[in-house]
């Protein structure tokens, strides 16, 4: 067993984890967009990121690839770390505005502008569908291609894969195919919906289960009634 | 089943050219990059029909043989000609007048960058920098490098070239 503290509590972990699972397992939540239990970490959005080190020597790191060390002091919300993941948000929402997963972040860390020039992708490079033709559906079908501003993933020569099955399992795991609330046309660049919500539905109506998530629309709806 | 790899142009290789580079290198998966590496200084570019073979030669998945061909910049993917003319685009070439020089190339040979002329003698190609800033501006054919270049200079050095295909 690995002894180490995070956000000033003492904790055991297996040996062979990452600081990530270790704050999971302590029911502290640090948040993520390209890791999934099934899959190897991969460390490519850097979401994740907490610091470690104490003083000068204090560094950020991603916590789903490094592993937990006896004696690590690791701060998972510090001033630092939350402002580096409300930059990477912002560059995600500025890369692939029209997904729900990246709009949900936004929200759940209060990023309420983008700064960045934006651009329409259908992707964010991830690497969470080439993980998964991989290493769940044991294709290998799917890659990345290209280099620097190029890189995509694609099949091999852009044609149809010999070995793809067609499982949709790439589809499934996508982050950026779950198109946000408001479609892919959006007038906003950054949806925010979720920040002006309280569970209005769930105060009015107690039998009712919110089905829709933190949407935004029973709120709007309330509003429009109260309005008549 | 994969066929003989014959290729379009006039480029081709054949399969027992391409077993015996796999031979020389004992089926090692990790040799892929020497591999590609000498079928391409054979045939000067790689044909799809060759990178398929490999792949299943070496038992390697067709799309990391593809994304390691497609991540570096010597390995071409596209035919190229006969001769291999990279124009330096560095800062000290640029200030020197390297567009101009590039600019001159393309209308003598009426192609763009990473093209190759129609009768597979030309590729035309662009590179950051090539760390001899000093001869610039810099245009290499063939491994050769040709310093202090300037517009007045391309067409006889492509006139040689062309004559030496001969």
């Amino acid at each position: 067993m690995i002894e180490l503290t995070i956000d000033g509590l003492p904790v055991l972990v297996e040996e062979g984890s990452t600081i990530l699972d270790a704050a999971r397992f302590y029911g502290i939540d640090i948040p993520t967009l390209c890791h999934n239990d099934g899959l190897t970490p991969y460390g490519a959005c850097r979401l994740c990121v907490v610091e470690i080190g104490k003083g000068e020597n204090a560094k950020l790191v991603s916590s789903c690839t490094y592993p937990a060390e006896p004696g690590l002091v690791v701060r998972t919300n510090s001033k630092r770390v939350t402002e580096a993941r409300k930059v990477l948000v912002e560059l995600l929402v500025a890369m692939c505005p029209s997904s729900k997963t990246v709009q949900d972040l936004a929200s759940a860390m209060e990023v309420k502008k983008v700064r960045f020039k934006v651009e329409h992708n259908d992707c964010i490079l991830c690497g969470l569908c080439v993980r998964m033709c991989e290493e769940q559906m044991m294709a290998k079908a799917i890659g990345f291609v290209n280099r620097g501003k190029d890189r995509k993933i694609t099949t091999p020569f852009d044609m149809k894969s010999d070995v793809c099955r067609t499982c949709g399992g790439c589809m499934y795991i996508c982050p950026a195919c779950e198109l946000r609330c408001q479609g892919p046309d959006a007038e906003t660049d950054l949806c925010n919906a979720c920040l002006n919500v309280q569970p209005v539905c769930l105060k009015e109506e107690d039998n009712k289960m919110c089905f829709l998530g933190t949407c935004g629309w029973c709120y709007e709806e309330l509003g429009r009634k109260k309005k008549k | 089943m994969i066929q003989n790899p014959t290729s379009r142009g006039n480029c081709f290789i054949e399969t027992a050219e391409i077993d015996k580079i796999l031979e020389k290198h004992e089926y090692k998966k990790s040799a892929l990059i020497p591999i590609l590496q000498e079928i391409q200084s054979k045939n000067r570019w790689l044909p799809c029909e060759t990178l398929k073979y490999v792949s299943e030669k070496l038992d390697i998945p067709l799309i990391d043989v593809y994304s390691l061909a497609t991540f570096y910049k010597s390995f071409s993917l596209k035919p190229r000609g006969k001769h291999v003319i990279t124009a330096c685009c560095g800062t000290a070439c640029h200030v020197r007048g390297g567009p101009k020089v590039l600019q001159e190339i393309q209308n003598q040979l009426n192609i763009g960058v990473d093209e190759t002329t129609p009768d597979k003698k030309f590729t035309l190609e662009t590179v950051r920098c090539l760390g001899a800033c000093a001869l610039g501006p810099l245009v290499v054919i063939d491994g050769k490098y040709h310093g202090q270049m300037n517009t007045k200079k391309v067409a006889s050095i492509l006139k040689k070239y062309s004559k030496k295909n001969k």
